[in-house]
């Protein structure tokens, strides 16, 4: 791979991931999220493949292939589920109105520019520059956790945080050994179906899953 | 000896099995004791092993057990022994699924074992995060919407935290540049902290350490806590409070022995020093109008994770080895105290303060060894903890620093006055004589665990070595 199509393919993953991370603060839609977030893994499985297989590991096909199966089916899959199983497709009205919720969003890519910088130096490495993407993902996941009220999207939030991490972890040191990766994958899952198993058992209890009506417990 | 290490991370995955293959059975429950009595076993088969020559390695590297680890792992297996045994539900209270629920018992023995002797770093991290997965479902098998609840904030939070730590994780692979096979392991990154990129690892340090802080209920990331521990059934709460919140500030115990040999220990002292005095404050300003005995006790494990951090910032031989030891005499208090809260509930059938009176006279059985804990989380002599608080607090004062030490034991008097008025509020008072003293095997993890948290201070001579062992085991004085 030249060093050229190289730097072309990590700025269009990372591309891709920073665009479905602000739609998914645009938009309403728990269905159409849930696809961005397909979408985000695809471009997630780009990149450590990219990064991969530019630093000659012979993993890096097997971590992709991984990723790809992970982030974008058989977790998207069963946020969809957890979804149907409660009858949840539209966010629940949001406290803050939209214009509010994007300037945020454009706020903490910024930060996360301001915050990458050190850590990029005057590294010409192009995956090494593209570094504060993965940072302002993690913001937006934090985000997304913050501003939405539907159980749901707190998942999805937490999704968008975990892409954000293995961006970083992809771009910072190409990526951690294929056990750890298979662990730190399966783990996420086994948190998103204990989640979506919650979720359902929520609504099943109250009729809704409007995490800010969870304030039982409290001093 | 590579066979010691495996047994704790086998014998749980076994014992999960038969109890998913049984999930009627009572008999089950008595699964998760044997795992926890062979922890401890092993735990102290390993301190002894490593004494005499040096750490265990095994599976090409990827476990190791150095003598912090084996320290780590007998507290972990002495404080299960206890919270389970003693927490054991009776037949009449057992729920149908008592099998799974013992099967993920051992799952989450299995999961804490892995973290402590895991050598490389991602795969502690693997093992931290399946704590939470296993104990999920041990905390939202409670009645109602209310563990639900806290079932929902124990597993977002927890690991949304976990997670930062993972980003820390990865930092800090890329900070030694490794591209080995294995990845960075403890031993490496400690043998190479001088080659360690700077910068990254100070932000790698600082979000790792931020990671698992959240798990180790350390303010201001400890909003979780007193909602899961109140709402657990007894054992499971005896176990997270008395021996999660420490293997998760295990976690910290190794970011920290490595960013300090990298970068020096002034990152690491002034973010410990903070979250331990806010542990210290958000106790003391919370037990004071607390209503719920359960909640009361979950603050007060915050308040010993905020003492520990604090240990673990001032550094030095004295503080380290008062750490570790508070780890053992904190556990065993904690999860006794559980256990008889459990007990006070199913006998008061309410988890509220005021809704309980007179527990000396109406049940001495479980009124006077509830007085006893307290007076140990308290830290009377002779409690360990006693010695341990004030060995913390006496290495503060030696390191120089002075004002720090003087607020922790402001803020301890606070949270001393609030808990001893609660507690006496339960126990003292007039009564009529109630019947249940449990059966005397039930009896006997209790009066165990508060015999040896009392002999333990004045008994630790033998325990010297030990400790100052798994304090060299962190890179020594600092």
């Amino acid at each position: 791979m030249s060093q050229e199509v190289f730097q072309q393919l990590v700025a269009t993953t990372t591309g891709v991931l920073l665009l479905t991370a602000i739609l998914q603060v645009w938009g309403r839609s728990l269905v159409r999220s849930i696809g961005l977030l397909a979408v985000q893994g695809a471009a997630l499985a780009g990149l450590a493949f990219t990064v991969g297989f530019h630093a000659g590991e012979p993993q890096a096909t097997l971590v992709a292939l991984i990723v790809l199966v992970m982030k974008s089916a058989v977790l998207p899959a069963a946020l969809l589920r957890s979804a149907r199983l409660t009858g949840e497709t539209r966010e629940r009205p949001a406290a803050l109105n939209p214009a509010v919720e994007l300037i945020g969003a454009a706020g903490l890519t910024l930060i996360a520019y301001i915050v990458g910088t050190p850590l990029v130096g005057d590294n010409p490495d192009p995956a090494r520059q593209a570094l504060p993407v993965g940072i302002s993902l993690v913001l937006l996941g934090f985000w997304l956790l913050l501003i939405r009220r539907s159980a749901i999207t707190q998942l999805i939030g937490f999704l968008v945080l975990d892409n954000g991490i293995a961006t970083v972890s992809f771009l910072a040191s190409s990526g951690l050994p294929l056990t750890v990766e298979l662990g730190a994958s399966l783990d996420v899952l086994l948190v998103v179906l204990i989640l979506g198993v919650f979720v359902v058992r929520m609504q099943r209890q109250q009729g809704h899953s409007d995490i800010t009506e969870l304030k039982e417990l409290h001093d | 000896m590579a066979a010691l290490i495996l047994l704790p991370l086998t014998l749980p995955l076994l014992m999960a099995g038969i109890g998913f293959l049984f999930p009627r059975a009572y008999w089950t429950l008595a699964l998760p004791i044997i795992s926890a009595a062979a922890l401890l076993a092993v735990g102290v088969g390993l301190i002894i092993a490593v004494q005499a020559s040096g750490p265990v390695v095994a599976v090409a590297g990827w476990l190791r057990v150095d003598a912090l680890s084996a320290w780590m792992l007998a507290v972990v297996g002495a404080v299960a022994v206890v919270a389970l045994w003693g927490g054991a539900p009776v037949r009449s209270k057992s729920k149908a699924s008592v099998g799974s629920f013992t099967a993920l018992l051992n799952l989450f023995l299995g999961a804490m074992s892995l973290a402590l002797v895991a050598d490389n770093v991602g795969l502690m991290w693997v093992a931290i995060e399946l704590t939470t997965i296993t104990t999920a479902f041990l905390v939202a098998s409670g009645e109602g919407r209310n563990s639900l609840e806290a079932a929902w904030k124990y597993v977002v939070l927890g690991a949304v935290g976990v997670a930062i730590a993972f980003l820390g994780v990865a930092l800090l692979s890329a900070a030694s540049g490794s591209h080995s096979e294995t990845g960075v392991s403890w031993t490496s990154l400690m043998a190479h902290a001088a080659t360690l990129d700077p910068a990254m690892t100070k932000l790698a340090g600082a979000l790792a350490v931020l990671g698992f802080a959240t798990k180790a209920g350390l303010a201001p990331m400890h909003s979780w806590l007193p909602d899961a521990h109140s709402q657990a059934p007894a054992p499971v709460s005896g176990l997270m409070s008395g021996v999660l919140l420490s293997v998760a500030f295990y976690a910290i115990l190794r970011i920290q022995a490595v960013t300090d040999a990298a970068v020096g220990p002034e990152l690491m002292r002034t973010l410990l020093m903070t979250a331990g005095l806010l542990s210290l404050a958000v106790t003391a300003g919370l037990v004071l109008t607390q209503s719920d005995y359960k909640r009361l006790l979950a603050y007060s494990s915050i308040e010993h994770m905020g003492l520990l951090a604090i240990g673990a910032a001032i550094g030095g031989e004295l503080a380290m080895a008062a750490v570790l030891l508070h780890i053992l005499g904190h556990g065993l208090i904690k999860s006794t105290m559980f256990v008889l809260a459990g007990r006070i509930s199913d006998a008061s059938g309410t988890h509220r303060i005021d809704g309980v009176q007179g527990l000396l006279r109406v049940r001495p059985d479980l009124g006077a060894p509830f007085l006893l804990g307290t007076a140990g989380l308290l830290g009377f002599p002779p409690f360990v903890t006693f010695f341990t608080e004030v060995a913390i607090i006496v290495a503060g004062f030696t390191r120089g620093l002075g004002w720090q030490m003087a607020l922790a034991c402001v803020l301890l008097l606070v949270v001393f006055a609030g808990i001893a008025r609660q507690v006496l509020a339960m126990t003292l008072g007039a009564g009529v004589r109630e019947q249940g003293r449990p059966v005397w095997w039930r009896r006997l993890p209790i009066g165990l665990a508060l015999l040896t948290s009392a002999v333990l201070g004045f008994a630790a001579w033998p325990l010297a070595g030990t400790l100052l062992a798994a304090v060299g085991a962190l890179g020594g004085v600092r």
